[in-house]
């Protein structure tokens, strides 16, 4: 018995001494160039984020091959070094610490969504390092980091920020709306839109008649819109997630739901397919959103770049069209190129404080950070669907179908209240 | 009195640890070895009841995840140390796996494994509701500022893990040459049998179960100042009990030795495939393993290496 | 809160949601309910059924039922296949339920990946004339968007109820399944018989699949929030009873739907689950089963 477990010890420290060198071997492989300014991030690419992600990362690179046709940043081609963290925050600090430690990468730049987000944040901070981010809500809040800047325009305070709109709307209609029923899916973003949605509420004297959750899990939602149709409210606000909005549309068409306003924060009514399959069924949603093809949000670029996005999404298996994410997974590269080009370095304190204090010009329009790295004022946008109909996924390319109904400045129509449903 | 040559790899593995944290700056190799550890515990504690005993756990999930939020729990409370934290996590599972050892009085087979599936749901929602450790919204544990004479935190936690997964594998080892170990492997070849032949099997089976919970709790413990950021989705995940079950089974099940092979083997090839290949097929790999060593080699790694050294032999 | 017609409405919809979940379960209570193969890939083929029928009715503008029944054959090779390579593998050396399941969680990781290299990740959905009306009867309301599964489902139940009672191959699965050794005395060959099961079983998930994509819109990963809630229906259901899988199935979604309505929908898993252990408790045979 004691030889052969000593034997066993033998091949196993023998597999360990293997593996380890596979492992080191792995990380010095990767040998490092000097001339490309190489950025480092981790994206979803599996699992759960993936559709994002996936939109993202051909942003990012139509971003990438549009600096290097122009000569680069600094004179330099810029590479990317990326891995796909498979939407689990397990494998986010291993990735972040091999990009810096290992590929040395020169700048860094987040995964999508905030599981993915906070892990790095240790990592990144412990190197002082700039943080552009791409859609985690109030990440910041907890971390207080002066280097980490959010390209989702949330606005200074996100969680209250997010559903102010739809709720200052709603206090603008004559009669004013008494009752709210608030409904959230069980997990994070969601959890924190409800909550701000209770605060806004509260602040607005609106009494709130259902304020429950649901597992994410859940198949059939009429059990629920029923539920909310007995306490009979005037505003029904959802926070929920892709399949979760297409299961309340359906359920609350089907029940007959007579609210006077519906939506508020339900991811997937921005994506193609979603919007596609739902047709009518949308009309009369308010529902936020962060970019629509509405004249009022023609910014400069912004075209080229969906046409340039579009081509590039055949085939690929994601939203074909990119109005919610790609854009500003654009944005906050072109903000961190014109910083890196605008102090003529890489410093990152330098960068930092650039990024600060400046109004960038990108293909989302003006972007200004705050002193917590949020937009100093918020652009979420709350649109109405309007005349969407059935069957046809050209018409969402186009303006009319989603009209900007707040903040004022990016109006394009009014609200129609009650919505006919 | 002889020492073995396990404990001897065991100080020299300590020695080479401490040596690698005090030598180098490049934190990657901490980070992936913390993934690789804690996959090893989990191995090493899964095979303790489903290898040696025989009774097939789905719910380690459910057990990683009470560790970390126990962690969560008292760390929002009191803001103790970590070794505390550990302690705690592993003694709140430990309470958790004797109750799934009195299930197995009334559960055999697949309902036991049936049953501990269940648990774990029911204690994925418990704390998806529980508001104060941040409910479904999750909680932020931001890095400590103390991390001993170590260069940085992460080199600290991977020391830790390291002692506490050789801690882990110490009582494994021990358990399978034990009476103890005979005990649990007479349960899992023909529980009636052993009861008949005056095995206590509800007194081993309460100490399996245990172990295990403990273990598992342990290694969940340390979990949420890994990752800075745990919510019940990700911390109640599928990969953590996949990887739990396929990690002992293609090591091989009835050998302590089986788990540590099978998280070095399987660990290390996630982590590296993490960074190199990337991308979808990260996932058909692992799948793909799976497959082709269960089929061609149903006994683990150990089971070849049994088999042919006993073809060696004339 | 509580009113008589918010009551009724939940059974209902508690009715056809179960009605579902018997129809996605119903392949694992053959696989793993009579043939012991603990099959935890069986709801990575119920979504690529739904992939299928998403194809089809995109291309085509077929109905996602018909494209359902239409492709079960080619799934029922499939599992035809997969149930060989599972016997010769781990059957006759003996060695099932533990490697067994380790073999079907690589195939599930398999199919996910596939699916996913294939479609990509976005989600799809399916359209058809019915989805969206609802049938008024009195205060209740009846989506028809979850009455056909529901209607489906119960044909399909009903379907292999007769065949496994009436017929000579559906009798002689019941019987590998009680006696294998009795069977082969009989004449027939029992690899055969459970071959032929297993393919029935993953035919099933064809038409399942196309189910799930009617209800909801479904993206690779989305099987894995069945694992747990087949395995539970058909234990709680007994072993081997397909009538007991079906009870089981209507009394998860009455469950479900009644604590989504009245208590607080993110109470409902630990409700159902908490039933289940209940279950094993106090009748580990489950409902139906063979005590």
């Amino acid at each position: 018995m004691q030889s052969r477990s000593g034997s066993m010890l033998y091949l196993a420290g023998r597999a360990l001494g293997v593996l380890f060198i596979a492992l080191a071997l792995t990380g010095t492989a990767l040998a490092q160039q000097k001339n490309p300014i190489k950025i480092g991030f981790s994206m979803a690419l599996t699992g759960a984020l993936a559709g994002a992600g996936k939109g993202a990362l051909i942003a990012m690179e139509i971003w990438r091959d549009d600096v290097n046709k122009k000569g680069g940043l600094l004179g330099r081609p810029v590479e990317f070094v990326y891995y796909d963290d498979a939407t689990q925050p397990a494998k986010v600090p291993a990735i972040y610490s091999k990009l810096l430690d290992v590929d040395k990468v020169d700048l860094v730049v987040s995964s999508y969504g905030t599981n993915e987000i906070a892990p790095a944040m240790p990592i990144v901070m412990r190197k002082k390092l700039v943080f552009p981010s791409l859609f985690g809500l109030a990440v910041n809040d907890e971390f207080k980091y002066n280097r980490y800047f959010q390209i989702m325009p949330a606005g200074p305070d996100p969680k209250l920020d997010w559903s102010r709109g739809f709720f200052q709307l709603a206090l603008e209609q004559k009669p004013r709306p008494q009752t709210v029923a608030i409904v959230a899916a069980d997990a994070e973003f969601a959890l924190n839109a409800a909550a701000g949605a209770h605060r806004n509420a509260v602040g607005m004297d609106l009494k709130i008649v259902y304020n429950k959750t649901y597992p994410p899990a859940t198949t059939d939602f009429t059990p629920i819109v029923r539920a909310i149709q007995a306490t009979n409210p005037d505003i029904v606000f959802i926070a929920s997630y892709p399949p979760d909005s297409v299961g309340m549309v359906k359920a609350a068409n089907e029940v007959g739901l007579k609210a006077k306003m519906f939506g508020g924060s339900m991811v997937g009514l921005q994506f193609a397919a979603i919007q596609k399959n739902l047709g009518p069924l949308l009309n009369g949603i308010v529902n936020y959103d962060f970019w629509v093809p509405e004249a009022t949000l023609n910014f400069p670029g912004v075209k080229e770049f969906l046409a340039k996005y579009q081509e590039a999404a055949k085939g690929k298996g994601v939203d074909p069209y990119g109005h919610y994410l790609p854009p500003f997974a654009y944005a906050y590269l072109e903000i961190l190129g014109q910083s890196v080009e605008a102090t003529k370095g890489m410093d990152q304190a330098k960068l930092a404080a650039y990024m600060h204090k400046t109004t960038f010009s990108t293909v989302v329009g003006k972007v200004k950070f705050g002193k917590n790295g949020e937009w100093e004022k918020s652009r979420m946008l709350q649109v109405q669907f309007r005349d969407v109909q059935p069957d046809n996924l050209e018409q969402f390319a186009g303006p009319g179908k989603r009209v900007v109904i707040y903040p004022k400045e990016w109006k394009s129509g009014e609200l129609v209240y009650p919505y006919k449903k | 009195m002889k020492i073995s040559p396990f404990w001897i790899t065991v100080a020299v593995i300590v020695v080479a640890g401490l040596v690698f944290t005090g030598s180098t700056t490049n934190e990657y190799y901490f980070n992936a070895a913390y993934v690789i550890l804690q996959a090893m515990m989990m191995a090493v504690a899964w095979n303790i009841l489903g290898g040696y005993t025989g009774y097939v756990n789905f719910g380690t999930a459910g057990f990683f995840a009470v560790g970390a939020y126990t962690s969560i729990a008292l760390d929002k409370a009191w803001d103790l140390p970590l070794p505390v934290l550990i302690f705690a996590g592993g003694a709140v599972c430990a309470l958790i796996g004797l109750g799934v050892g009195y299930l197995t009085l009334r559960l055999k087979g697949v309902y036991f494994a049936i049953a501990t599936l269940a648990m774990a749901i029911v204690f994925e929602t418990l704390i998806n509701n529980w508001s104060y450790v941040g409910g479904a919204k999750g909680a932020y544990i931001l890095t400590p500022e103390k991390h001993l004479w170590f260069g940085s935190y992460i080199e600290m936690l991977f020391m830790v893990m390291l002692l506490l997964t050789i801690a882990c594998v110490a009582i494994s080892r021990k358990l399978n040459s034990s009476r103890l170990g005979r005990g649990l492997a007479a349960i899992r070849d023909d529980e009636v049998a052993a009861e008949c032949a005056g095995v206590p099997t509800l007194r081993l089976k309460l100490i399996s179960t245990t172990l295990m919970g403990a273990m598992m709790g342990a290694a969940g413990a340390p979990y949420p100042f890994f990752v800075t950021y745990v919510d019940p989705q990700s911390a109640f995940n599928l990969f953590v009990a996949v990887n739990a079950i396929a990690m002992p089974m293609i090591g091989g099940t009835s050998h302590w030795l089986g788990p540590v092979i099978g998280a070095l083997l399987v660990g290390t090839m996630q982590e590296v495939i993490t960074v190199t290949v990337s991308s979808e097929l990260n996932v058909l790999i692992v799948g793909i393993m799976l497959v082709v060593f269960i089929t061609l080699a149903p006994q683990g790694i150990v089971g070849l290496v049994q088999k042919y050294r006993l073809k060696r032999t004339p | 809160m509580f009113s008589l017609d918010l009551l009724a409405n939940a059974v209902t919809a508690g009715i056809l949601l179960g009605g579902f979940y018997a129809a996605v379960a119903i392949g694992l209570a053959i696989a793993f309910g009579q043939l012991d193969i603990v099959n935890i890939a069986h709801p990575a083929f119920v979504i690529a059924g739904s992939y299928v029928a998403y194809i089809l009715n995109a291309r085509f503008g077929l109905d996602p039922v018909l494209v359902g029944v239409m492709v079960a054959p080619v799934f029922f090779a499939a599992g035809a296949v997969i149930y060989r390579i599972y016997y010769a593998a781990f059957e006759r050396t003996g060695q099932e339920s533990l490697s067994g399941l380790a073999f079907f969680f690589g195939m599930m990781f398999i199919i996910e990946v596939v699916l996913i290299l294939v479609y990509g990740v976005d989600y799809r959905l399916v359209s058809a004339d019915y989805i969206g009306m609802t049938i008024q009867l009195g205060y209740v309301g009846i989506p028809l968007r979850m009455l056909v599964p529901f209607g489906v489902a119960v044909a399909l139940t009903v379907g292999v109820y007769l065949y496994l009672s009436r017929t000579f191959m559906g009798r002689a699965i019941l019987a590998v399944a009680q006696d294998r050794l009795a069977l082969q005395l009989m004449g027939a060959d029992p690899v055969r018989v459970k071959q032929f099961a297993f393919g029935l079983a993953i035919a099933t998930a064809a038409i399942a699949g196309s189910l799930l994509i009617i209800i909801g819109p479904v993206e690779p990963s989305v099987g894995r929030q069945y694992i747990g809630r087949v395995f539970a229906i058909v234990v709680l259901g007994g072993m081997g009873s397909i009538p007991g899988m079906f009870v089981a199935a209507l009394l998860l979604g009455i469950v479900e739907s009644l604590v989504a309505t009245f208590m607080g929908p993110s109470w409902a898993p630990a409700v159902a689950f908490g039933v289940l252990l209940l279950t094993l408790a106090l009748r580990p045979s489950g409902l139906f089963g063979r005590a």
